[in-house]
C-alpha cells in the first residue's frame, strides 16, 4: 500500500519493471472504468511470468503499461530503474524499439505489407540493411513456421498464421523483454507447443518473458504467475526457476 | 550518405504508398501539374509579350525623341477662331525642325516626315498605302532591316527622284511574290520606281510610325508632287486641314541627353505654338513605362499562378489528411513497434514530397509545352525563362512540404494506444 506523499521504494537493480500502486482508469461518459485499480508488482530480469485472470480483469491494460504503450493514471512505473513518468515520448519509443517485443492480442499486422515486410518493420527502424533484414525475417519466419507464406498479405492468412507472424515480428529486434498477449489464443495445440517452446528457449537465453493467457497449461510454462481480478492483483505465485 | 541510406527505405515506402493509390495520387498530382505548368506558361507568355513591346520601343531608338503633329481638341480650335469652311492649320512646321536642330543642345540630327494615305496602283491591283515623305536619314534613326534593294539616298534627294521603298507588307499585298524591285507603281498622281523593300514593324504595344503598308519617298519628291503641306478636305469640302510635317524624329547624342532634350523641345514648341497641336514621345520613357508595366503584369500573373499552386497544395493536404485518418491503425502499429514521432512525420512528408515533386516534374513539362503550343497556334511570342522553371518547381516542392507537414504532424501526434484501437 502506497501512502501519498511518501517516496515509493526505489526498484532493485535486477528489476526490469516495477509497478507501484498503478491505476489505469478510463472515463466512459460519466462512468469511471477502473481497468487497473492499484497494482503493485515487479518483474526481475530473466524471469518468465504468466498474467492470468478472467476476461476484463485488466490483463491487456497491464501489458500495455508494461510495454510502455500506455501510461498509468496514477502510481509509479519504474523501467530499468528510471521512472517512466520522467521519460519523454522519444525515450519510450526507443525503449520499445530496442528492448521490447510485443505480441498483440489482435496481432496488429500492417495490412498493406507482406508477411516478410511486416517482420522487417522493427529492423527497418533499427536501421538494418536490406539484405540483413531479409535474411533475419526469413529465419524468424522459419522458426515460427510461416516461411512458406512470406509473400502473402496478412488478409490472406488464417488467424493462427497471423499470430505466428506477430510472434516473428516481436522477435525481430532481439528484445530483452517479450510481452505476449494471448500468443496461442488462435493456435492448435501442436503449434501452441511449438510457440511455447520458442518462448522457453528465449527464457533460457536470459530474456524476460511475460505472457498473458487464459489457459492454465500455457501458464504452466511460466516460472511465476500473477492473477488479476477486477483490476487488482488477486494472487501472486513466484516459483523457483 | 548514411543519412540518405537510412532514409531510402522510407522513400521507398513513400513511393509504394503513392503507387498503391494510383488514381488518388494521380488526381492529387494534377493540381500540382497545372499549378506548376500555369506558372511557367503564364510567365513565358508575359515575358514574350513584354519582350516584344520592349523590342518595338527599342527599335524606335532609345536615343530618339518623337515630335508629332496632333489635331488640337475642338475647344482649342474654337478658341483659335477657326470657322467652318476654313482651313484648320496646325501641327509642326519646317521652322520647328530647324529651331530644334539649331537650339536644343545634344541634337545629332532631325528627321522630318510627312505621312499621308494615298492610293497606289500596280496594273490591276490597288492598295491604300501610307506614304511617308522623309529623308534618307530616316533609315538611320529607325532601324528597319532591308530585305531587298536599297533605301533612300542623298542622290534621290538631289535628283528629286520618283523612287520609293516599300515595306514587305505592302509588297505582298500589291504583288504576291513576283520580283518587285524595279517595278513602277502609281501613287496618286506620280509614278514611282520601287528601289527597296524593308521589313515591317512587328506589332508591339506602342504606336509604331510605320506598322502597315508603307511607301517611303524622298520628301523633296513629295513636295514636288503633292505640295509643301498635307491639305485635306472633308467630304463636303467645308472643312479642311493643313499640316506641314507629321513628325520629326530627333536623334540625341546619347540616352542621357534624351530627358533634358525632350524638356527643351517642349519649351521651344510651347513658345511658338499657341495651341497644343503637337505631341512628344520619348521611347526611353516608354521603355521605362513598359518595364514598369511588365513588373505589374508579372505580379498579377504570379498571383494567379500562386493561387493555382495553393489550390494544388490544399489538394495535397486534403488527400494526406484522408490518408492519415485511413491509416491511423498503421501509425499506431508503427509507433507501438518503436517508431519515433519524427519517423512518422518523415514517412508522411516523403509521401507528400513524392506527390508534389512528381507533380512538379510533370508540371515542368506541361509548362514547357504550353508556350510552345501557344507560339505554334497563335504566333504569339513566348519566352520561357530558366528562373521560372526553378521558381515554379521550388514553390511546388515547398508547398508539398508545407501542406504535407500538418497531416504528418497530426499523424505523429496520435497516441499509440489510441491509434491501435482505431478500426
Ligand atoms: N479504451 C478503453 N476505454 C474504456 N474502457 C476500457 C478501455 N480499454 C479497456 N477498458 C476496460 O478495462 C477493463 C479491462 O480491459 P482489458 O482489455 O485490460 O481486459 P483483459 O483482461 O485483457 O480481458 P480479455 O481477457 O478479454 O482480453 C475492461 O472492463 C474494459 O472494458
Ligand atoms: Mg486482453
Amino acid at each position: 500500500m502506497i501512502v501519498r506523499g511518501t517516496e515509493p521504494p526505489r526498484p532493485r537493480a535486477d528489476e526490469v519493471v516495477r509497478l507501484d500502486g498503478v491505476k489505469r482508469h478510463y472515463l466512459v461518459g460519466d462512468e469511471v472504468v477502473r481497468a487497473l485499480d492499484g497494482v503493485s508488482f515487479s518483474i526481475r530480469r530473466g524471469s518468465y511470468w504468466a498474467i492470468m485472470g478472467p476476461s476484463g480483469s485488466g490483463k491487456s491494460t497491464m501489458l500495455n503499461i508494461l510495454g510502455c504503450l500506455d501510461r498509468p493514471t496514477e502510481g509509479a512505473y519504474w523501467l530499468n530503474g528510471g521512472n517512466v513518468a520522467d521519460m519523454d515520448d522519444d525515450e519510450l519509443s526507443d525503449h520499445r524499439l530496442r528492448n521490447l517485443g510485443f505480441v498483440f492480442q489482435s496481432f496488429h499486422l500492417i495490412p498493406q505489407l507482406t508477411v516478410c515486410e511486416n517482420i522487417e518493420v522493427p529492423m527497418l527502424y533499427l536501421g538494418l540493411g536490406q539484405s540483413e533484414r531479409r535474411h533475419k525475417a526469413e529465419s524468424l519466419a522459419e522458426r515460427v513456421g510461416i516461411a512458406h507464406r512470406l509473400r502473402h498479405l496478412p488478409s490472406e492468412l488464417s488467424g493462427g498464421q497471423r499470430q505466428r507472424v506477430a510472434v516473428a515480428r516481436a522477435l525481430a529486434n532481439d528484445p530483452a523483454v517479450l510481452l505476449a498477449d494471448e500468443p496461442t489464443g488462435n493456435l492448435d495445440s501442436a503449434t501452441s507447443v511449438q510457440i511455447m517452446a520458442l518462448f522457453q528457449e528465449l527464457y533460457e537465453q536470459g530474456k524476460t518473458v511475460i505472457v498473458v493467457t487464459h489457459e492454465s497449461d500455457i501458464a504452466a510454462y511460466a516460472k511465476a504467475c500473477v492473477v488479476l481480478k477486477d483490476g487488482l492483483v488477486q494472487s501472486v505465485r513466484e516459483g523457483v526457476s | 550518405m548514411s543519412v540518405l541510406g537510412s532514409l531510402w527505405p522510407f522513400v521507398r515506402l513513400g513511393l509504394t504508398d503513392v503507387w498503391r493509390h494510383k488514381t488518388r495520387s494521380f488526381l492529387t498530382m494534377l493540381g500540382m501539374v497545372f499549378g506548376v505548368g500555369s506558372v511557367i506558361a503564364m510567365l513565358a507568355v508575359g515575358e514574350g509579350a513584354s519582350q516584344q513591346a520592349l523590342e518595338a520601343i527599342k527599335r524606335l531608338g532609345s536615343q530618339n525623341i518623337m515630335v508629332m503633329s496632333v489635331k488640337p481638341t475642338s475647344e482649342e480650335r474654337g478658341n483659335s477662331g477657326s470657322q467652318r469652311g476654313q482651313l484648320a492649320v496646325y501641327g509642326i512646321k519646317y521652322d520647328d525642325e530647324t529651331r530644334i536642330r539649331e537650339t536644343v543642345p545634344g541634337v545629332v540630327m532631325t528627321v522630318p516626315a510627312r505621312m499621308t494615305r494615298r492610293n497606289a496602283r500596280l496594273g490591276e491591283r490597288q492598295l491604300e498605302l501610307r506614304v511617308v515623305e522623309t529623308i534618307p536619314a530616316w533609315f538611320d534613326v529607325v532601324q528597319r532591316p532591308v530585305l531587298a534593294g536599297r533605301v533612300l539616298t542623298e542622290h534621290d534627294m538631289r535628283e528629286r527622284a520618283n523612287v520609293c521603298v516599300l515595306t514587305e507588307h505592302g509588297v505582298r499585298r500589291l504583288l504576291a511574290a513576283e520580283e518587285m524591285i524595279g517595278q513602277r507603281i502609281r501613287i496618286a498622281s506620280g509614278l514611282f520606281e520601287v528601289v527597296g523593300i524593308v521589313k515591317n514593324e512587328t506589332g508591339g504595344t506602342v504606336r509604331a510610325p510605320d506598322s502597315e503598308a508603307d511607301a517611303y519617298i524622298p520628301i523633296i519628291t513629295g513636295t514636288k508632287l503633292f505640295g509643301e503641306a498635307n491639305i485635306r478636305y472633308s467630304a463636303g469640302g467645308m472643312e479642311g486641314e493643313r499640316v506641314e510635317l507629321s513628325q520629326i524624329i530627333v536623334k540625341m547624342k546619347d540616352t542621357a541627353a534624351v530627358e533634358p532634350g525632350s524638356k527643351a523641345i517642349e519649351a521651344l514648341l510651347a513658345r511658338f505654338h499657341k495651341k497644343v497641336d503637337y505631341k512628344i514621345d520619348v521611347p526611353l520613357t516608354l521603355l521605362r513605362e513598359a518595364e514598369r508595366t511588365k513588373r505589374t503584369y508579372n505580379i498579377v500573373l504570379g498571383a494567379i499562378a500562386g493561387i493555382s499552386l495553393l489550390v494544388g497544395g490544399i489538394g495535397i493536404m486534403n488527400i494526406m489528411l484522408a490518408s492519415v485518418t485511413e491509416r491511423t491503425k498503421e501509425i499506431g502499429i508503427r509507433r507501438a513497434i518503436g517508431a519515433r514521432r519524427s519517423r512518422i512525420v518523415i514517412q508522411f512528408l516523403i509521401n507528400t514530397c513524392v506527390l508534389s515533386i512528381g507533380g512538379g516534374i510533370v508540371g515542368l513539362l506541361v509548362g514547357l509545352a504550353i508556350p510552345l503550343l501557344i507560339t505554334l497556334f497563335t504566333a504569339m511570342p513566348t519566352v520561357v525563362q530558366p528562373y521560372s522553371l526553378v521558381l515554379a518547381f521550388g514553390i511546388s516542392v515547398g508547398i508539398g512540404i508545407v501542406f504535407g507537414l500538418y497531416p504528418a504532424m497530426r499523424a505523429a501526434a496520435l497516441d499509440p494506444i489510441e491509434a491501435l484501437r482505431h478500426e
